[in-house]
């Protein structure tokens, strides 16, 4: 089976200060890949330059078309950055302002990417985005609430409706449990379990919560500095450590 | 006529800079051309961006009309029409059928424009995304891209609140199937008239320093839902003054027991209605 998303030598620098370093890696359908590692060791980097959202410093990004031709990050326009990120793609925020338009309804919330696809029929949307809030446990009857009226962990479901109402390909997903209390973090990561099997979707999930991947990755990469020191299985990696910041990342976790 | 200043108020090399614009304006309707707005003698606002517009297009020969919510004797329309007739010494009028260039605030004139017309409207915000999107680098992006999903966002919105589309003026309309352009603050009973007019029509945003045109007989569509179509305000009520039926009605309250009456809200259309009825 060909990759989704192919990686080859990804760098990326803030000035003097690195990023990301020489990073690759392949992703394929169906399948979710964990990056893991503390502050500052350029997972979110790495994230945004997969997703296109920033210009790497050096190395290639390759993309896997629903047509099948493999089309180059690197020399996308931007209306074709944009088609993709539309039509293709998702992108989870960790903090879900960042992601919701909270001006807005959640209803309108959930149907803002079918409307921007030019779907134009009021009540089929108003259904869509019933049918959603129902998936991602919101009550149908809050659909003309606003958003800002929702707690933090309904808002993060509804950004992950709000993504996923298209049924994107691949999803990109930075640390979307991270500041929410751990009851909650437990149903989002069900849900996202559940919806990610449902869908068959491919998504790479930025997280500094190695129960996180433990729990839903196949797949993760553990980095450290802006490099990638460990990558392999999931169980793998984490009941058997070969390097030594893996090594302490994982006797690091609270046991109770 | 006043001397002191150059015909039309603006200098030459100003009226040619705006004419420019306006002919780039034309050529890509519905698209907003940035122009070098300049200080007038009233605040933004009050109709600068329209009055400029006016000031490049006058031509000695030319007869004015001002209207301001349709009406031509409210201060707006009265101080505008004198100020022309200061400083370019045109013909000015009330009556739509005579006027050359009609410059308006909220308003089409009822009597239908013919070809060797232009109507210049008065626009306080160009962008119509601007509720929805404040970066303009991004409004201009989305616009360049043609991808207006958003606007939708705000009639789903509508909908969800009211049960319809409450929108009810400013309604949003795509300019030859392909630019999102504010219609500026008409009430949406005007934008069937825009679509295929065969009137020039040109809007000025004095304080934004954007300006945009739909030329004649151009197809402007007004945005809506496949299940929610687009609908103009209806009344129940006929303009007790001259009986019409089919225009745009204002509610006036004529005292203080709560007593009102509905009446045209474009003047000249009323008056000549009686006049006929009269006659």
């Amino acid at each position: 089976m060909s990759a989704l998303l192919q990686v080859r030598g990804l760098s990326h620098h803030y000035g003097q200060r690195i990023g990301c370093q020489d990073v690759s890696f392949d992703l394929h359908p169906g399948e979710l890949l964990c990056i893991v590692g503390e502050s500052g060791s350029g997972k979110s980097t790495l994230l945004k330059a997969a997703a296109a959202q920033l210009i790497p410093s050096s190395g290639s990004v390759r993309y896997h078309q629903r047509d099948g031709a493999w089309l180059d990050l690197g020399e996308l326009s931007e209306a074709d950055r944009r088609r993709l990120a539309r039509e293709e793609w998702g992108f989870v925020t960790q903090n879900p302002r960042d992601g919701l338009r909270l001006n807005v309804s959640a209803g309108a919330n959930v149907a803002e990417r079918l409307m921007a696809l030019g779907m134009r029929n009021y009540s089929q949307l108003r259904d869509i985005a019933r049918g959603w809030l129902e998936r991602v446990e919101i009550d149908p009857s809050r659909i003309d609430d606003a958003p800002t009226a929702f707690s933090g962990g309904m808002q993060q479901r509804l950004q992950i409706a709000r993504t996923l109402v298209t049924q994107p390909r691949l999803v990109f997903m930075d640390e979307p449990t991270a500041g929410l209390d751990v009851s909650v973090q437990a149903r989002i990561l069900d849900l996202l379990r559940r919806l990610v099997n449902e869908l068959g979707l491919a998504a790479v999930m930025v997280t500094h919560d190695l129960a996180v991947a433990r729990l839903l990755a196949a797949r993760t990469m553990v980095m450290q500095g802006g490099r990638v020191v460990e990558t392999g299985l999931t169980d793998q990696i984490l009941d058997d450590p070969q390097h030594p910041y893996t090594q302490l990342l994982v006797s690091s976790v609270l046991t109770t | 006529m006043t001397s002191n200043y150059n015909f039309a108020f603006l200098d030459e090399n100003t009226k040619r800079m705006l004419r420019r614009a306006l002919l780039k304006a034309v050529a890509i309707p519905g698209y907003q051309v940035p122009f070098g707005s300049r200080e007038m003698p009233l605040p933004y606002g009050w109709g600068t961006g329209g009055i400029q517009l006016t000031a490049a297009l006058l031509g000695p020969d030319d007869v004015l009309k001002v209207i301001d919510q349709g009406a031509d004797d409210t201060t707006n329309a009265v101080n505008i029409r004198r100020f022309f007739a200061r400083v370019a010494g045109v013909t000015t009028t009330e009556r739509t059928t005579e006027a050359s260039v009609i410059q308006t605030r909220h308003r089409i004139p009822e009597t239908p424009l013919r070809e060797d017309q232009i109507l210049v409207f008065q626009v306080p915000e160009p962008e119509p995304l601007r509720t929805l999107e404040p970066r303009e680098a991004e409004t201009r992006t989305l616009h360049a891209l043609a991808d207006y999903g958003l606007m939708h966002v705000k009639l789903y919105e509508d909908i969800a609140q009211y049960g319809h589309i409450a929108t009810s003026y400013d309604y949003p309309v795509l300019v030859d199937g392909r630019f999102l352009t504010s219609p500026s603050p008409i009430p949406k009973f005007d934008n069937p008239k825009l679509d295929h007019s065969p009137a020039l029509m040109l809007f000025g945003a004095g304080r934004e320093k954007r300006l945009y045109a739909i030329p004649p007989y151009t197809q402007v569509e007004s945005l809506a839902f496949e299940d929610h179509p687009f609908e103009i305000q209806r009344w129940e009520h006929q303009c007790e003054l001259c009986g019409a039926d089919e225009s745009y009605l204002d509610e006036v309250i004529v005292d203080d027991r709560g007593s009102r009456m509905f009446v045209c809200s474009d003047t000249d259309y009323c008056g000549q209605r009686r006049a006929e009825q009269a006659a």
